[in-house]
């Protein structure tokens, strides 16, 4: 028993790490229907900015949220110069603008900061709990709320806010949304703005456990990706369930088959699922959202 | 008018192009050639290595160079992609036409390399961990680090001293973990060390508490032996102490730098691993032969770059060091010579131990190279 609770507990942190990423990539996806490759990088700049500023003597909250704020600065710079530019090209193109994006955040990174590995301290200590036998560090349970929140924020924003309303009516239909007089531009560069901002955080919120470096962000955004697909691009309570998913059946492969499936067995999940429902479990197909 | 002007820079250019030619036959210089991981996800071991190259490329110039002659490093950056290395070794063959090499941050870098120095009969000291590199013995091949072999050998000689005879294995699915888990199976038998439990986990993976958990859960299990290295080593060592399993835990060489103690925090204490005694520079008995050696690298490297020393750093010092006691013996021009010179040396001290090379021997290191080290008070100690 407590061994399925460590499974349990394994499962639930490493799957809210990935609902985190994959929560970023909700909002510019209803924005503007583009796959920012550049999130993973965002959720880098989060706990690298956040390491840099601690060390340099700020206090940790004030340096995680300095970190948000220079990010989602990142993410407005990163849709003036580069997407907004390209208005009108396709949404591949856009794609792989972020996707040179991400590669070169990733360079400047380097420059910037260094090669090394990092980590700040957890916000609550470092004593886990034990519970029934199995322990839970309580960084956990911060990573853990934090998806929660974050989640419960973007659902109110899309289904309750007029702005978030105007997030959407600008990914179905650009040129209508401007004639209902929605400033489609600030919407994007809101877009972009939140989508850095919520990186960041998980960012702030991973980084005692993962622990950072320049170059974290390729796999966490993989995996986040992996999450959003699976729940449904573009659906927040798809990111969260899909990212829980993940990590649950990467825990409960590692604990009961074995560690070598454990990447094997999750993306069977996902292919089974999306073969079955294409657009991921909560997704709907394009035409329902006309 | 402007065109005038254009002739004229031409003239000038060409003609600072031709003193520049004709200059360059008065200075002597003797050209090494390297290509390193300085950027890309082995820049931990190729950024020390570059600066530790070119620290000492510039303290020796300054003080004469090799019998008068100065070096010159030709440096190229691979990114530790095997690819680019196999270009760069091709260029430093053909184009810059280097004497000797000292480059090749990982293994899949210098397995690229070797044909290509082989074929032109070129020595070169390779800074990679892996076996393979020098078993079998090339020719023109060397090494400094220790292998991954030795590791498992010093770490099984230490468990064999407490008693210790079954143990887990949890090692990470990159090239290096595996590598070593590989050659940690293979020795198990002949050191009579039963391996009860073995998981992998991803070099990237945020938590490995289900795989601990199983090991742990392991009847009769009395060590870990974790073979990852950088963020998922430091992992590891987390989810150990956080599961509260009560046996020892025993990490690869691949984690001997202070940032291990950083990023592990508490969890690290009570953790042992095999090391060269580079790390533990502060706390060798004053009589030790490597004691003043290591200590002077550290010192130079420290106060050059301002980063605390790394064994990677220390590897490619010996490579250097090793290099320019060769070239001193057998003059600056005749990469044979050279080569036979790396091959004769012995009781040379480096960072690594002391090496004495032979026909059969590419590496010459024996496992007194490495200190068994435990992590106390967030600190090393020596275990032995």
């Amino acid at each position: 028993m407590s061994e399925f609770l460590q499974f349990l507990f394994s499962g639930v942190t490493v799957g809210a790490v990935y609902a985190l990423v994959a929560l970023g990539f909700t909002i510019i996806y209803n924005a503007s229907d583009v796959v920012n490759f550049a999130q993973g990088e965002f959720v880098m700049l989060g706990g690298m900015s956040t390491v840099f500023l601690y060390e340099a003597g700020i206090p940790l909250f004030p340096a995680a949220v300095l970190a948000i704020i220079l990010t989602s600065i990142v993410g407005v710079a990163l849709n003036k110069l580069a997407i907004e530019p390209a208005r009108g090209a396709s949404v591949v193109s856009l794609i792989i603008i972020t996707i040179g994006a991400s590669i070169f955040l990733r360079g400047m990174a380097q420059i910037v900061f260094d090669k090394q590995i990092h980590r700040f301290p957890a916000f609550s200590g470092e004593q886990p709990f034990v519970v029934g036998g199995a322990t839970i560090l309580p960084q956990s349970l911060w990573i853990i709320f934090g998806a929660l929140a974050i989640f419960g924020a973007l659902y109110f924003f899309f289904t309750k806010t007029l702005t978030g309303k105007a997030v959407l009516a600008t990914a179905n239909n650009r040129d209508a949304a401007k004639l209902m007089g929605i400033n489609t531009n600030f919407i994007m560069t809101l877009s972009f703005a939140m989508s850095a901002g919520i990186g960041a955080i998980a960012g702030v919120l991973v980084t005692p456990m993962t622990l950072t470096s320049y170059d974290v962000g390729i796999a966490l955004a993989l995996k986040g990706f992996a999450a959003a697909m699976l729940g449904g691009m573009g659906r927040p309570l798809g990111a969260l369930v899909g990212g829980l998913a993940i990590g649950m059946i990467e825990a409960m492969t590692a604990g009961y088959i074995s560690s070598e499936y454990k990447d094997a067995a999750t993306f069977i999940v996902i292919l089974a699922v999306l073969f079955i429902m294409p657009n991921g479990i909560f997704g709907r197909s394009a035409i329902d959202r006309v | 008018m402007k065109l005038k002007v254009h002739m004229k820079t031409a003239t000038l250019a060409l003609a600072t192009t031709a003193l520049a030619v004709l200059a360059s036959p008065v200075l002597a210089e003797i050209k090494i050639g390297s290509t390193l991981a300085q950027t890309g996800p082995a820049s931990f071991l190729g950024d020390p290595e570059a600066k530790t190259l070119r620290m000492l490329v510039d303290d020796l110039n300054a003080n004469g160079g090799i019998n008068g002659e100065q070096i010159k490093l030709i440096m190229y950056d691979d990114g530790a992609d095997p690819n680019k290395a196999r270009t760069f070794a091709t260029r430093m063959v053909e184009d810059d036409e280097v004497v000797a090499v000292i480059a090749g941050s990982t293994t899949g870098a210098t397995m690229a390399m070797i044909p290509v120095f082989e074929d032109a009969g070129v020595p070169f000291i390779s800074l990679a961990g892996a076996a393979v590199i020098i078993d079998p013995v090339k020719k023109w091949v060397f090494k400094t680090p220790h292998t991954d072999t030795m590791a498992c050998g010093k770490i099984y000689a230490d468990m064999n001293k407490r008693g210790i005879s079954k143990v887990g294995i949890i090692s990470s699915s990159g090239g290096f973990g595996k590598s070593m888990r590989a050659q940690c199976m293979g020795l198990a038998d002949a050191s009579g060390i039963e391996i009860v439990a073995d998981e992998v986990y991803g070099p990237k993976d945020a938590d490995m508490t289900p795989q601990l958990t199983k090991i742990g859960n392991t009847a009769g299990i009395q060590a870990v032996i974790d073979t990852g290295f950088g963020q998922s080593a430091a992992i590891v060592a987390r989810n150990f102490s956080q599961l509260q399993i009560d046996v020892p835990l025993y990490e690869s060489h691949g984690v001997a730098s202070k940032s291990f103690i950083d990023l592990a925090g508490d969890a690290a204490n009570g953790v042992r691993l095999p090391a060269s005694a580079l790390l533990v520079a502060e706390i060798l008995a004053d009589d030790d032969p490597q004691k003043s050696v290591v200590v002077s690298y550290r010192d130079a490297y420290e106060a050059a770059t301002g980063e605390p020393v790394s064994t990677f750093g220390g590897h490619a010092a010996d490579a250097f060091n090793m290099m320019v006691a060769a070239i001193e013996r057998a003059g600056p021009t005749d990469s044979a010579a050279i080569r036979d010179e790396i091959e004769k040396t012995t009781g040379f001290i480096g960072t690594g131990g002391e090496v004495n090379m032979g026909p059969n021997d590419h590496l010459g290191l024996d496992l007194s190279a490495f200190r068994m080290l435990e992590i106390k008070d967030g600190t090393w100690s020596i275990f032995e």
